[in-house]
């Protein structure tokens, strides 16, 4: 029997290790799974590298792991957002690397990991600070600039309901990143709303396919980032 | 000269209206965050825009209604919205996939500097204690067919943003079609700047004198 539930977020993310590559879903709060953040700051790995379109807000979910000096650089498109202070302040300080990726570059790179594409010609950042020292290309006249995908250990996805083959759907614009995500790790950890039967989910429907997802964890009431920083709660609480 | 250095123009609801009926019925449009966001409110009445923003939605409704507001239902500036009727959501390669490849018609943006070229900066000041923030801007303007800048003429300090090159970094090179200002909207051709049309009480040798790069008429 095929069962990818896993009792509790703690279990889901006991095996990273030092030194991971973890991608982690969200735009903003939308997708963020902060419960499998906190479970990771709980676990103590450190030295990591995070690929997430922005680096937290306040001090709990992504912001507190990088508060916890557990992220050695972050991969980003758009790392400062109101409430975001944690990371600016180690970045001024230079204790934190970046790399700046242009949000559809970023998506892109993730979905060539996930497909086996190593690198790939794209319009975006041509003529631009961002394109400065990448291999270039002129195609029909125009010119791309060569971008490479980006594969992860671990995955860390929040979703609308899973099922125990490792089927999802995903909430409105929570889903962003998750689905790219989802295809690109050796590793992906997922929390769920709901976890349900088999056949649930309609087939037709299913979001992401359970090939690419090898754990899921139900939470069935995360947490609202945006009233944990209004609250001003640090994790661990 | 000096009451004419006073000259507002347009008020932002006016320009975004100016960049609103420049919007066709059936129009796939992107709006940016701020002063862009204004334009979906003056598309005339009879016209069918589609909205997408790309965190990944297309056919964004306007705000919620007070303590209706989901926090997985959000714009690309993190603001609470709404889905209309016939709206679908989809994950961010997808979303970069209308974008980048094409199939969305209008974007229009805000501006740190425009060249007389069409290239835009709108992404960072280059200063040295900033933290670079890039999010989309440079897949739109890569991407989507027409580029709209709405913006102000000039800066808080007086000087203009519409320049002969940009001085802070580049978004895109020669991927701006038309600027809507407080003074004028004016269009970016392979043959210069063309002022299509002046807000009351500038006329053009005052439009000239606060636009870094020469403006042609038409």
């Amino acid at each position: 029997m095929i069962n990818k539930i896993i009792k509790t977020p703690a279990e889901a993310v006991a095996e990273v290790f030092d030194g991971a590559v973890i991608m982690i879903s969200g735009f903003g709060e939308a997708g963020s799974p902060i419960e499998l953040i906190h479970a990771l700051i709980d676990q103590g790995a450190k030295d990591l590298t995070i690929v997430s379109n922005n680096t937290g807000s306040g001090h709990v979910g992504l912001a507190s792991l990088i508060e916890h000096r557990r992220v050695k650089k972050m991969i980003c498109s758009f790392p400062r957002t109101a409430n975001s202070t944690v990371f600016p302040e180690l970045y001024t300080k230079g204790e934190i690397e970046l790399e700046l990726v242009p949000q559809g570059t970023l998506a892109e790179r993730i979905r060539a990991g996930g497909a086996g594409i190593p690198a790939f010609y794209t319009p975006t950042s041509v003529d631009t600070p961002l394109a400065e020292g990448k291999e270039s290309r002129i195609f029909n006249n125009k010119e791309y600039v060569m971008e490479y995908g980006i594969k992860a250990d671990f995955s860390f996805v929040k979703c609308q309901a899973a099922d125990r083959y490792g089927n999802l759907i995903y909430n409105k614009t929570a889903r962003n990143f998750g689905p790219v995500m989802c295809t690109a790790a050796t590793t992906t950890i997922v929390q769920a709303r709901k976890v349900v039967e088999l056949g649930e989910i309609d087939p037709e429907c299913v979001v992401t396919p359970g090939i690419f997802v090898q754990k899921v964890v139900e939470v069935s009431n995360p947490a609202d980032e945006s009233k944990l920083v209004a609250e001003n709660r640090r994790y661990p609480w | 000269m000096v009451e004419k250095e006073m000259i507002k123009g347009w008020d932002k609801n006016e320009m975004a209206q100016k960049a609103a009926l420049d919007i066709p019925n059936g129009a796939y449009v992107n709006l940016g965050i701020g002063m862009p966001e204004l334009v979906a409110g003056f598309v005339p009445e009879g016209r069918e825009v589609i909205y997408h923003t790309e965190n990944g939605l297309l056919g964004m409704g306007p705000s919620p209604e007070p303590g209706k507001e989901d926090p997985e239902l959000i714009n690309a500036g993190k603001k609470n919205v709404t889905a209309i009727k016939g709206a679908c959501y989809f994950h961010h390669a997808d979303s970069f996939t209308m974008i980048r490849g094409q199939h969305l018609d209008i974007c229009v943006l805000g501006a740190l500097q425009v060249s007389g070229q069409g290239d835009l900066a709108n992404w960072s000041t280059g200063a040295k204690d900033a933290i670079p923030a890039v999010g989309g801007a440079m897949d739109l303007v890569a991407g989507v067919k027409t580029i709209y800048v709405i913006t102000k003429h000039i800066t808080k300090n007086g000087d203009p943003k519409i320049v002969e090159k940009c001085t802070y970094p580049l978004t895109g090179k020669k991927v701006v079609d038309r600027i809507y200002t407080n003074y004028a909207i004016i269009d970016v051709t392979e043959k210069g700047l063309f002022v299509k049309e002046m807000a009351p009480g500038v006329d053009f040798d005052f439009l000239q004198k606060h636009t870094g790069a020469k403006l042609n008429r038409y």
